[in-house]
């Protein structure tokens, strides 16, 4: 019994920790790529790569100030998203899948590659570029914490806290954004983009504009994430992230504010409590372990969230809280 | 009324998902159990692999291991096959190096030492860059040649994955992104077959074949044909086939292990000169293999009945429907084409590459890479477009490091998207 | 040169040119020479000079597969024509993008309505107005834009009034019927303010009760001086609302007059016909021709819906 209140305290804890914040992060940019744009982007992990090894390097290899890290990584994702959307925004949707998932590809064997380990350490990756953040925190980030019934180090509650103000500030932006003339053109070109060329608007241009928002805000998932883990390395932006993040954004709902915010801390929830919990049946016995051993924990999340994305997109695309309306609108 | 269709279809759909879901536990179970053995000795392990095309493995190089104290933690020296195996005190950093006096005459290596960071119950896997005089590194024009040949080996394996991947999409237009693990479960299975079954290679890889077919055929039965006939959305499909994709790696992942693994078969051969190229024998034949099947292939598009509504499907789905042929037999006969081709392709890739759990989908990119090359949905186009993407991946590592060349063959693709999106072979879509 | 044409006169100006393919109109807007779009080896446009009458309403007929579509597409900037030049009122519209077509004042619709289904019929009728402030990026977190978002409204509404939609203004677009849809298209068109308005079939699969008042709509655009040229398959209709009308069969222009010189030209009925058939449409050929006429364009749209060349089809 105390075990799975220890399990359960553990997974409250994910609902709010720093993978909950990264992948929020990333899911907000997402939100506004494939759920207002209809843009396909599959590569949402290598603007988050670039926004993390924008602070790590800056800071850590050049020795610049955390401000000027942070500024390097914006800039890096934002001509990211200009390299990406030049060639494909003018065509087809599943285009930009291709090559946004290749270019994150890319970016991570060209990160971990020997020829990049003066600049990003190949795949030991990068670490001590944190001092200057946690300094600034109000409170002591040395000491540990007892809060929602487990235990937080100092510097966990900080990187933690700046993530959810970034998450709060970037959602109010995207809310704002919305509800204006410039977000319905959005919302439109995801119905169809040569209807709003005929009414006069350079799809394009727009296209490119939400590519580059989505993909600055991720990259502030990515600098929250090497800052709460106090390391950047290329196995932390694999691939598969930039699908757990769809997975957040589509159980909480895609074109909805709020949507991928609930979504990420839904999902952390259920990864922590699956992980801990099988964890726990490996430990005591109940699942031998020659069918399920402890390594293949961390496994099973990526099986379970493929296999959630799956039924969630033919049995509920319009995420656990959505209305089914808008969606049978789009069946034919 | 049409709700009540609906509603019996998703009830279809979602039976059908059980008996999916079903089989695939009970098949996950056996093969658990059949991995047993390999999976109980879980702990942390350094590999290190040395050989050259023109030696093959080399023997006998004395191999030193160190954590990141410095502190000497395994030592020893590279067995007939090149390989040279120690367990490890723990995960963390560590240092390979090799003694480059023990290389044979005329073997040079770049770098002698390389770090290593191992995962918990991980295995650390290091090459190095070994380069042999007639070919080596720095022969640059002179190896052209051989490169050339590699890559259309390389280029021919794609082809063979992608030509399903590419009928699928002109049957159904569907951008599947499991393609790649159709290649690695055939992959996969021929290697449980070769070397936990002990049956010879040929024989599995014709087994990993039929199963392959049965996947393709799964695949159709199970998901995609219930949802096309649903008619769901295609980016909607799309999204599917990326989550069904993540499941399965990683499905493959806790089945098969971390580690890459070659088959128990043609191991360690020795490659024979040829004028200015040198091949191994298994090369040879992988070239041979997949020049016979893609012929085979092409002839079954170009002469036989099925074929030729393949095509037409392809084409114009909608016309061929008018014109009397049963389209769903069509892309079910696709699925099953395209999932024995990729399981072929996967056991192709795992003889010159080693089997990995994730080999599908670093496949996968540079199967889109080929198609899109050659033009999305057409049949030939993805042939052409694979053989131009795999020898641009080996001659790349005439300029680039080895360990990128896939990141110049993605480059590639993305260059062609710029300068022709519609394939050498495809035409424009169009409005209205 | 009449300058004054009058919209109201436009017809008994047209009415004294001769019947003549490629004739000189007094006011052209568009004025098309030698265009040329093939695919492959098909030809589908293929126009040596045509031109459009300023304030009139010309019809677009031809059989299925005449290249109507394609030289919509082309006008427009939605494609590019393999060679040939056009321009508008004397501007050359050649390599222009389709939103800068339409920012000049040339709005199309299209023959597969394109009603933005998740966004609402007003929000469909808003995004029609032209420079809005709060469409830039930067202006749109700021307040700045509200006013003119409530002068847009209010002219969205009145026309939402005239079409019979205001009742429907907060509902998604994607549940408005089949013909609510083309009213809605057209009515989003002349959010545009424009000067010439291409409709593609406006009248396809829209029931009878509502053709009328379709009908009645496009005539009441030239009485405010907008030009139109619309593509229509039903005769009745063409005779009944152009001022003029061009026939193209296999890509050219074949026949152009007013509507009472089409169904007497030997050219047009072979067109829809077949070659070796000398008389002129009968009553009932008419029927046939427009029933096949009619499950062509079905069985094309089957086709063009399932194409899956076209971007956003969302979840
Ligand atoms: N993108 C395209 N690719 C190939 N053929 C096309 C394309 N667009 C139109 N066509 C062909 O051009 C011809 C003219 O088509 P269209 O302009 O749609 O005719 P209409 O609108 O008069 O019925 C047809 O034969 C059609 O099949
Ligand atoms: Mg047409």
């Amino acid at each position: 019994m105390s075990e799975f209140l220890d399990i359960l305290a553990l997974s409250v804890k994910s609902l709010v920790s720093q993978s909950a914040v990264f992948f929020a992060l990333m899911g907000v940019g997402l939100n506004l790529h494939f759920g207002y744009t209809g843009l396909l982007n599959f590569g949402q992990i290598a603007f988050a790569l670039l926004g993390g090894y924008g602070v790590a390097i800056s800071v850590a290899m050049w020795g610049l100030p955390l401000l000027v890290g942070v500024l390097i990584g914006v800039v890096a994702a934002f001509v990211l998203a200009l390299l990406l959307g030049l060639p494909t925004l003018r065509l087809r949707a599943d285009y930009l899948a291709i090559v946004t998932i290749a270019a994150a590809e890319i970016m991570r064997l060209v990160f971990r590659s020997t020829p990049a380990t003066p600049i990003t350490g190949a795949t030991r990756g990068l670490s001590g570029f944190g001092r200057d953040f946690y300094a600034v925190a109000p409170f002591e980030t040395q000491r540990t914490y007892d809060f929602l019934g487990s235990t937080w180090t100092g510097r966990e509650i900080w990187a933690v806290l700046v993530g959810w103000i970034l998450v709060t500030l970037f959602s109010l932006l995207i809310w704002q954004l919305m509800r204006s003339p410039w977000g319905r053109v959005l919302k439109a070109i995801r119905e169809d983009e040569d209807a709003v060329r005929s009414l006069g608007k350079n799809v394009y241009s727009y296209k490119m504009q939400s590519l580059v928002l989505g993909g600055v805000i991720a990259s502030f998932g990515g600098m929250i994430l090497v800052l709460a883990t106090g390391s950047a390395n290329p196995d932390q932006f694999q691939n598969a992230n930039t699908f757990l993040a769809y997975a957040a954004l589509i159980l909480g709902g895609t074109a909805r504010v709020l949507g991928p915010v609930v979504g990420s801390m839904i999902l952390w929830f259920i990864i922590a409590f699956t992980d801990a919990g099988l964890a726990a049946l490996i430990r005591n016995g109940i699942i031998p372990s020659e069918i399920l051993s402890g390594p293949d924990v961390a496994n099973i999340r990526f099986v379970l969230v493929g296999v959630g994305l799956m039924m969630l997109l033919i049995f509920r695309p319009q995420g656990i809280f959505g209305d089914r309306r808008e969606i049978v609108l789009d069946a034919h | 009324m049409l709700i009540s269709v609906r509603t019996r279809m998703s009830g279809q759909l979602a039976a059908r998902i059980l008996v999916v879901a079903l089989t695939g536990f009970a098949v996950f179970l056996g093969l658990a159990v059949a991995t047993q053995t390999s999976a109980s000795a879980e702990g942390e392990t350094i590999r290190v692999t040395l050989a050259t095309s023109v030696s093959g493995p080399i023997e006998g190089v004395e191999v030193t291991v160190t954590d990141d104290q410095g502190d000497e933690v395994a030592q020893g020296s590279t067995d007939e096959d090149g390989r040279f195996e120690a367990d490890l005190p723990g995960p963390g950093e560590y240092t390979v190096a090799i003694n480059a006096d023990d290389l044979p005459e005329g073997v040079t290596a770049a770098v002698t030492e390389r770090p290593v960071t191992v995962a918990e119950g991980g295995v650390g896997r290091t090459a190095f860059a070994l380069s042999d005089g007639s070919t080596g590194q720095g022969g640059g024009a002179a190896r052209i040649p051989q490169l050339l040949v590699e890559g259309l080996r390389f280029g021919l394996l794609i082809a063979i994955c992608a030509v399903g991947l590419s009928l699928i999409f002109g049957t159904t237009g569907l951008t599947n992104f499991a393609h790649g693990e159709l290649v690695a479960i055939g992959a996969i299975v021929a290697w449980f077959l070769n070397v936990s079954a002990g049956l010879p290679l040929i024989a599995a890889t014709a087994i990993a074949m039929a199963v392959g077919g049965f996947v393709g055929w799964l695949n159709d039965f199970a998901l995609w044909g219930p949802l096309r006939r649903r008619g769901s959305g295609l980016i909607a499909m799309l999204v599917i086939s990326i989550g069904l994709s993540l499941g399965l790696r990683y499905l493959l992942n806790i089945i098969f292990g971390g580690r890459s693994q070659p088959y128990a078969d043609y191991r360690g051969q020795r490659a024979n000169d040829y004028g200015p190229i040198s091949l191994t024998d298994k090369d040879l034949f992988s070239i041979a293999i997949s020049l016979v099947v893609l012929v085979v292939v092409a002839l079954m598009l170009q002469r036989t009945k099925i074929g030729k509504a393949m095509r037409a499907v392809a084409d114009n789905r909608d016309l061929a429907a008018a014109s009397g042929i049963n389209v769903d037999r069509v892309i079910r006969f696709v699925w099953i084409v395209g999932g024995s081709l990729a399981a072929l392709g996967g056991v192709l890739f795992g003889l010159s590459d080693e089997v990995s759990w994730d080999m599908g989908f670093k496949l996968l990119l540079l199967m889109f890479a080929g198609i899109t090359l050659g033009g999305l949905g057409t049949a030939y186009g993805a042939l052409l477009g694979s053989v131009i993407v795999g020898m641009f991946v080996q001659l790349s590592t005439l300029v680039i490091a080895d360990e990128l060349k896939y990141v110049g063959g993605l480059l590639l693709l993305i260059v062609i998207l710029v300068v022709r999106p519609q394939g050498i072979l495809g035409s424009r879509a169009r409005v209205g | 040169m009449p300058t004054n044409s009058m919209p109201t006169d436009t017809a008994s100006v047209l009415r004294h040119l001769p019947w003549n393919i490629g004739v000189r109109k007094p006011d052209p807007t568009i004025v098309v020479d030698d265009l040329v779009r093939s695919f492959g080896g098909l030809t589908a446009v293929a126009v040596e000079h045509l031109e459009f009458q300023r304030g009139a309403i010309t019809g677009l007929i031809g059989p299925n597969g005449a290249g109507k579509t394609t030289l919509f597409n082309l006008l427009t900037g939605f494609d590019q024509p393999n060679t040939g030049q056009w321009s508008f009122d004397g501007r050359s519209l050649g390599r222009l993008k389709p939103h800068q077509v339409a920012r000049l004042g040339v709005v199309r619709t299209f023959q597969l309505t394109k009603a933005l289904s998740r966004l609402t019929v007003l929000e469909n009728m808003k995004l029609g107005a032209q420079d809005q402030k709060g469409e830039k990026f930067l202006a749109a977190l700021l307040p700045g834009w509200r006013a003119q978002e409530r002068e847009i409204e209010a002219r969205a509404m009145d026309l939402l009034t005239r079409f019979k939609l205001d009742a429907k203004a907060q509902d998604f677009a994607g549940t408005l019927s089949g013909g609510q849809r083309k009213l809605l298209e057209m009515a989003r068109a002349l959010m545009c303010e424009p000067k010439v308005v291409m409709l593609d079939e406006p009248m396809a699969g829209v029931n009878p009760a509502l053709t009328q008042s379709l009908l009645e709509h496009v005539k009441n655009l030239r009485e405010e001086g907008m030009t139109v040229i619309f593509v229509e398959h039903d005769m009745d209709v063409v005779r009944d609302i152009s001022d003029w009308v061009v026939v193209m069969a296999a890509g050219r222009v074949i026949a152009e007059g007013p509507p009472e010189s089409i169904s007497q030209n030997k050219d047009v009925v072979d067109a829809y016909l077949g070659a070796h058939h000398d008389a002129p449409l009968t009553a009932e050929e008419e029927e046939l021709v427009l029933a096949e006429a009619e499950v062509a364009i079905a069985a094309e749209k089957a086709e063009d819906a399932d194409l899956p060349t076209e971007t956003t089809r969302g979840l």
